[in-house]
């Protein structure tokens, strides 16, 4: 009897164990709780629509909350390796429990492909690639509109935290390149209950154009101080800003901003010349058939070019080897670097070995506020 | 600078300095009379203008919630007490009654017309309804049965009530901030100052609040009561002053001066779940300024927070953290050379 059940056992174990190895397993650490749970939570939807099978491989989608807690990613990055020997994992969503994740993808030597702009240092980024837009894209983006618009003077607040700070030092080299003048340079906290006096001494300086770095409904405050203080110059908010809590706290006084933003949340009124608008158009329809109209996300999108990237490296990798050992690990990461020009939801993508952040100049869509709305800046 | 943008930084922080003033003059009356170092009085702040900010949307508010939860754990506390005394049943329930009766109320009213848009005033009285009870239920379940500890197992209780409330505030207002709409919409201008309504109004409350408050401590029987048990509990025990009874009346008028500078607040900036701790902790700065003892030093402090950190962000944008919290160290300095003393339990 004890035999048998042992036999029983081990062929049940041997046929898992079989079906394992010709399953992809893509692990997944997103913050569905806590304070990014509203950047994780749209990627968590997108990723119910994500492909069953890619080139005839079942894909196994290994869900995990890291609760916004960097200590929580690492150890969903240990299981996720240890035990569920994953081959690629898509996460987090925020920039510190990405980055905390990243060292123990690395010794894994897992393909790590985060949600979040992380600012780890070329080189030791080898096994982590980004799918948001970094700050340097962004602001190309921002300051060709500005150039149209013949903007010399620049004033400029942000948070002082490392958002402002890459978000400062993409504008100072952006504005160096195209020979206009940072003027006055203020920051300010998430926290603050006042900006008034930031808001005068930009306002003193009188420049030509101001750029506000603050995220979501905290960028409403600064930019509603200096409308306050009567400033009448053209204001620029950046992506993080480009949200509906922009409108709904600012109201009236951002009418006119000028706001840059992934391609993907305006996918229907992208000029038809623009590369991702067909990409775009099918997330946003896909997406909110499932989840209802107005439900499109910036973070969602990601989730939905992470399933482009799949559908083009799998099959590259699988010539390597086997899923679930390390050269089809290895020939993953390796496909990246190689997959040359993708057109994403979110702009046309080119990895190369010294870029892992990979947006070409193409992402970046100048929206503006107008009655209450986002639409395609002229 | 010119006159003009002295004048305009003046105003500004004289404005926040006087809800920091507010809060300073909570926490000195907490430390006075319970001993507690209340960290989470910030919280009182943004539970109030969140949850003026969820009933201005026809919600209502995850706060509604937590004080039926906060009263029914108070009134389990209190069956057990009664229970454990031999207390008889009347007694008991009497007890129950005075315990969950205002909570009770306050939330079916608040579930009764959250949806029915009520007019802002009566929003905003509804929502010092609802958050004032906090106090007295907070201090009951987490600092009375330890009222004689000392002040810094107080404190330690304080942090851990702290990060409690932050946690549940992010649960009930989610991420993003509000802002609520202003009392009162006018705008006036002299020379280059512009003063708008809600500058007033916080002007106008806090100097009633605390002109209030000195009445109440100099010519009320309760008010002296107080005071009594802030110079020596155990003496104002022996005189027939119930200290427990003392600290809740404390507790429950800091929320209601935390929910209404929460009010006071909403208005003029974005409030986010987690926006009191620093607004708090300022206030706290002030109240060590006045050595957490003193009413009208606290109120000098405050100005005196209010007044550098505007002028400190309009010179130092960067620094402005720093240079608020660096000006306690010299403060500090001055205080323990002025009267040393050693440690008291």
């Amino acid at each position: 009897m004890k035999l048998v059940r042992t036999l029983i056992a081990a062929a049940a174990t041997l046929a898992f164990a079989g079906a394992a190895l010709a399953d992809i397993n893509v692990g997944v650490s997103l913050s569905l709780t806590g304070p990014g749970s509203g950047l994780g939570i749209p990627m968590q939807k997108q990723l119910a629509l994500f492909p069953k099978e890619i080139a005839g491989q079942k894909i196994n989608l290994i869900m995990l909350d890291d609760a916004s807690d960097p200590g929580k990613g690492v150890s969903n990055t240990k299981r996720l390796v240890t035990e569920d020997k994953v081959d690629v994992i898509l996460g987090s969503c925020i920039t510190p429990v990405s980055a905390a994740m990243a060292p123990v993808a690395a010794e894994a030597k897992t393909l790590q492909i985060s949600g979040a702009p992380v600012g780890v240092p070329p080189g030791q980024d080898h096994w982590l690639f980004r799918l948001p837009q970094g700050t340097e894209v962004m602001a190309h983006a921002m300051f060709e509109h500005m150039k149209k618009q013949g903007v010399k003077t620049i004033g400029f607040i942000g948070y002082t935290d490392a958002y402002g700070e890459l978000w400062l030092k993409a504008a100072s080299d952006e504005a160096a390149k195209n020979g206009m003048k940072i003027v006055a340079t203020e920051r300010f906290a998430r926290t603050d209950t006042s900006v008034t006096p930031q808001a005068l001494k930009l306002s003193s300086a009188n420049p030509d154009a101001m750029i506000i770095v603050a995220s979501g409904s905290g960028a409403a405050m600064p930019e509603k101080a200096i409308v306050e203080r009567g400033y009448k110059g053209k204001l620029y908010q950046t992506h993080a800003a480009a949200t509906p809590d922009l409108v709904r706290i600012g109201g009236k006084d951002v009418e006119g901003t000028f706001v840059v933003s992934g391609p993907a949340v305006v996918a229907e009124q992208l000029p038809d010349s623009h590369p991702s608008k067909k990409a775009a158009i099918d997330f946003v329809t896909n997406f909110e058939k499932a989840n209802g109209p107005g439900s499109r996300n910036q973070f969602a999108g990601h989730s939905y070019d992470f399933a482009i990237v799949m559908q083009k490296i799998v099959p590259v990798a699988l010539k390597a080897g086997k899923p679930g050992t390390p050269e089809f690990r290895s020939a993953m990461r390796d496909a990246m670097e190689t997959m040359g020009r993708t057109v994403f939801s979110h702009g046309v993508m080119n990895w190369t070995k010294d870029d892992h952040w990979g947006y070409t100049n193409e992402t970046g869509v100048m929206l503006q506020v107008k009655d209450g709305k986002f639409v395609v800046a002229q | 600078m010119d006159f003009s943008i002295a004048g305009i930084l003046a105003l500004d922080g004289l404005t926040n300095g006087a809800i920091y003033a507010l809060l300073a003059l909570a926490t000195v009356l907490l430390f006075a009379v319970t001993r507690v170092i209340f960290i989470p009085q910030g919280e009182f702040v943004a539970f109030g203008a969140l949850t003026l900010a969820l009933l201005q949307t026809g919600k209502v508010p995850g706060t509604v919630w937590f004080l039926l939860v906060l009263a029914g754990l108070a009134a389990i506390a209190d069956v057990v007490d009664g229970v454990r005394h031999r207390h008889a049943p009347l007694r008991v329930a009497r007890q129950l009654l005075r315990t969950l009766a205002i909570p009770v109320v306050v939330s079916a009213v608040a579930i009764w017309a959250a949806p029915r848009g009520w007019p802002l005033f009566a929003q905003a009285l509804l929502t010092l309804a609802l958050v004032t009870p906090f106090g007295n239920l907070i201090y009951r379940l987490a600092y009375e049965k330890l009222a004689d500890a000392s002040v810094l197992v107080l404190l330690i209780v304080s942090v851990g009530v702290h990060f409690a409330l932050v946690g549940l505030g992010l649960f009930f207002f989610g991420a993003e901030g509000f802002r609520n709409p202003s009392f009162w919409d006018e705008r006036f201008s002299a020379g280059a100052l512009a003063i708008t309504g809600q500058t007033i109004i916080i002007f106008g409350i806090s100097v009633a609040l605390i002109v209030m408050l000195y009445l109440f401590f100099e010519r009320t029987l309760t008010g002296k009561a107080l005071r009594a048990t802030a110079v020596n509990r155990a003496g104002a025990r022996l005189m027939g002053i119930s200290s427990n009874g003392a600290g809740r009346l404390a507790f429950t008028m800091a929320a209601f001066i935390g929910a209404l500078s929460g009010l006071l607040i909403g208005p003029t900036t974005t409030v986010f779940y987690d926006s009191g701790f620093l607004i708090g902790l300022k206030g706290f700065v002030a109240a060590v300024f006045a050595g957490l003892a003193s009413y009208p030093l606290a109120l000098v402090g405050a100005l005196g927070v209010g007044l550098l950190e505007s002028f400190g962000s309009f010179w130092a944008s960067s620094f402005k953290e720093v240079i608020v919290f660096s000006a306690i160290l010299p403060v500090l300095l001055w205080r323990s050379l002025r009267d040393p003393h050693g440690e008291e339990h």
